[in-house]
C-alpha cells in the first residue's frame, strides 16, 4: 500500500481527482448545449444531477473506511474536495429543478415543495448539507474546534438517509426500487462499518480511560 | 337559459377555456386556400391534404400504412408534429422496462404476427379477429392528436387507424353492456419486464361504452404513415386523445364488453392517484404533482416555461358532453 500512498501524495493527484469529479458536469453541460440529452432534456438534467449527488455522497463516505481498511492515510487528502463536489452536484440538482422544471417561479416552487413530500425531504437534505459545505475550510475548523466541527459533520449520516428516502420516494410512483436498493446497500455498508468500528473501540477501551474521557 | 337539462349539454365553467371548433376549421380553410392558390377551389381539397401530408414526413423505418385525412371533428390538429425519433424513443411501456428509453431498446422481441384480437363479453357477435382482418375492417385514417402523459409531458402524433366505434358497431353490444375493457399482451417470453412487481399483468384499461363510441376514440395501427413501432404498441393499440396517455392500452389482445366498471391496471396499483376516468384536466392535480402545465417534447426548450394544459387536452368541444353534470374532481 506504500506505492498507492505515494501515488496519492503525488502533486498531480488532487488536480486529477478534481477534473474527474467535474467530468459528469461537463458531460451534462455539453449535452445540454448540443441538445443531446434525449427527448426530455429537463428531466434528464434533473435526474442525472440527483444521481451524481448520491454517487458523490457514497464516494465521500467511502473515503474513511477505505483509508482504514487499506492502510492508505493519503486518501484523507481527498475527503474535503469530494464532500464539496457532493454539495456542488446537489446545488446543480436544485437549480435544474427550480429553473428547468419550475421556471424560477418561487410561489410555484414553494407550492410544489409542500405538495410533494419527496421534494421536501430532498430540500431538507440540501439545507442540512449547506452548513457542512460552509464550514469546510481550515479557519472554520480551527474556530469551531475539531470536536464541535466533527459533531456538526456527523450530520452527513442523516443527510445520506434523507437523500436515500428522497430517491426511494421518487421511484415509488413506479414501484421501481432496484436502483434504490443498490444505493441503500452501499450506504448501509458504509454506515454499518462505522457503527462496527465504534462498537469495537468502545469494547477495547479500558473503563478507567473511558471514565477519564467522560470527565473531560 | 336559466333552467338547464341534460339536453342542453355540458355546462362550461369558464367560457374562455373552450377552444372553439371554428378556429381549427378556419385554420384549415386558410391552409387550403393558400395551398390551393390559383389552382382554384376544385384543387383546394387535394392541396390541403397535400400540405398536411408534407407536414408529416414518413420516417422510412417500417412498412408504409397510409391513411386518408380524417373527417372526424377535431381529429387533425394543426400543431407542429413531434419528431418521430422522440415519439418512438421516449415511451412508457412497462412490459419492456420502466425507463422511457427502455421500450425502444427492448421491444424488438415482441412478436406481432400472428396476432389476434378477441372481442367478447356482452355482445351479439363475439369474434376473434386476425390482425389483417382487423386492419381491413374500416378505412385507415390519419389523425393528428395531442398526447398528454400523466407525468406532465406532451407530444403531437399523427396516428393511423380508425374509430373504435366501427368495430363496436360490427359486434353489436347488448343492452346491458356499459363498459369496454381492453386487455393487452402479457407474454413473459417476448416482454422481458412482464412479471416485474411494478403492475399487475396483463395491463388492463377500460372506457365507458359512450366514451368508446366517441368518434375520436381510435384503434391505432400505425403512426407517421407507417405501421406501429413495437414500442408504441404494435400491432394495434387504443388512442384516446382527451385522456392521459396510460388510458390508451398498447398491443391489445382482447376487448371485452361488461356491465360493471372494470378495475384498470394503474387504478389497482394506486387508486388515489389514477382514477377510472383520468381525463386530462388542468384543474385536478395528481396527488403528487400539478397538472396545470406540460412540457411539449422536442419543442419547449430547456429554458422555456411549460405550456398550459388544456381541459380535456383541448378536445372539450368534442367530448365535454360525455361528462355533463359529473363532478370531475371526484371522478378523476
Amino acid at each position: 500500500m506504500k506505492a498507492a500512498n505515494a501515488a496519492l501524495m503525488h502533486p498531480a493527484a488532487k488536480p486529477l481527482v478534481f477534473v474527474l469529479a467535474l467530468l459528469p458536469f461537463a458531460w451534462l453541460f455539453y449535452g445540454a448545449l448540443t441538445n443531446n440529452l434525449g427527448a426530455n432534456p429537463a428531466e434528464h438534467l434533473i435526474r442525472a444531477t440527483g444521481d451524481w449527488t448520491l454517487r458523490f455522497l457514497c464516494i465521500v463516505l467511502a473515503v474513511t473506511p477505505l483509508r482504514v481498511i487499506t492502510g492508505t492515510p493519503a486518501l484523507a487528502r481527498f475527503r474535503r474536495m469530494l464532500g464539496l463536489f457532493t454539495y456542488f452536484y446537489v446545488v446543480i440538482h436544485l437549480l435544474s429543478y427550480s429553473w428547468f422544471d419550475m421556471g424560477f417561479d418561487v410561489p410555484e416552487i414553494i407550492k410544489d415543495i409542500i405538495k410533494r413530500p419527496f421534494i421536501l425531504v430532498g430540500f431538507s437534505a440540501f439545507l442540512l448539507l449547506t452548513p457542512l459545505a460552509a464550514t469546510s475550510f481550515n479557519a472554520a475548523i480551527r474556530k469551531m474546534g475539531a470536536r464541535r466541527w466533527q459533531m456538526l459533520h456527523k450530520l452527513v449520516y442523516l443527510i445520506a438517509g434523507l437523500g436515500l428516502l428522497h430517491f426511494f420516494w421518487m421511484r415509488s410512483g413506479k414501484n421501481d426500487f432496484a436502483e434504490v436498493a443498490v444505493y441503500a446497500v452501499i450506504l448501509a455498508v458504509l454506515l454499518g462499518w462505522r457503527a462496527w468500528q465504534y462498537m469495537k473501540k468502545k469494547r477495547l477501551q479500558p473503563p478507567a480511560v473511558a471514565g477519564k474521557q467522560l470527565s473531560n | 337559459m336559466l333552467i338547464k337539462t341534460h339536453r342542453s349539454g355540458f355546462i362550461h365553467p369558464v367560457s374562455s377555456e373552450i377552444t372553439p371548433q371554428g378556429i381549427y376549421q378556419q385554420r384549415r380553410d386558410l391552409m387550403r386556400l393558400m395551398a390551393g392558390g390559383a389552382a382554384g377551389a376544385a384543387l383546394a381539397g387535394w392541396a390541403g391534404r397535400e400540405a398536411l401530408a408534407q407536414g408529416v414526413a414518413k420516417p422510412g423505418k417500417l412498412a408504409a400504412l397510409p391513411g386518408a385525412k380524417s373527417g372526424v371533428a377535431g381529429a387533425v390538429t394543426m400543431e407542429k408534429v413531434t419528431d418521430y425519433k422522440d415519439a418512438s424513443g421516449y415511451n412508457n411501456f412497462y412490459e419492456f422496462g420502466t425507463d422511457k428509453s427502455d421500450p425502444a431498446k427492448n421491444a424488438h422481441t415482441l412478436v406481432t404476427k400472428p396476432w389476434t384480437v378477441a372481442v367478447e363479453g356482452l355482445v351479439k357477435q363475439p369474434k376473434t379477429y386476425a390482425i389483417d382482418d382487423l386492419i381491413k375492417l374500416s378505412a385507415q385514417e390519419e389523425r393528428i392528436y395531442r398526447l398528454r402523459c400523466v407525468e406532465g409531458w406532451s407530444m403531437v402524433i399523427p396516428w393511423v387507424g380508425y374509430s373504435l366505434s366501427e368495430l363496436i358497431k360490427k359486434v353489436e353490444p347488448l343492452g346491458n353492456a356499459k363498459y369496454v375493457e381492453f386487455i393487452t399482451q402479457a407474454d413473459p417470453k417476448t416482454m422481458p419486464f412482464v412479471g416485474s412487481r411494478v403492475l399487475d399483468w396483463p395491463y388492463v384499461e377500460a372506457l365507458r361504452l359512450d366514451e368508446a363510441m366517441n368518434p375520436l376514440t381510435m384503434l391505432g395501427f400505425g403512426m407517421y404513415g407507417e405501421v406501429m413501432p413495437n414500442q408504441n404498441g404494435a400491432p394495434v393499440r387504443l388512442v384516446v386523445p382527451w385522456k392521459y396517455g396510460f388510458k390508451s392500452g398498447k398491443s391489445i389482445v382482447k376487448i371485452r364488453f361488461t356491465d360493471k366498471e372494470p378495475r384498470t391496471a394503474w387504478n389497482k396499483a394506486a387508486a388515489s392517484e389514477y382514477g377510472f376516468y383520468s381525463n386530462v384536466n388542468p384543474n385536478v392535480d395528481h396527488p403528487r404533482w400539478s397538472q396545470a402545465t406540460e412540457r411539449r417534447i422536442g419543442e419547449d426548450g430547456l429554458f422555456a416555461k411549460k405550456r398550459k394544459t388544456l381541459m380535456f387536452n383541448g378536445y372539450e368541444a368534442q367530448v365535454g358532453q360525455l361528462y355533463a353534470g359529473m363532478d370531475l374532481k371526484k371522478n378523476y
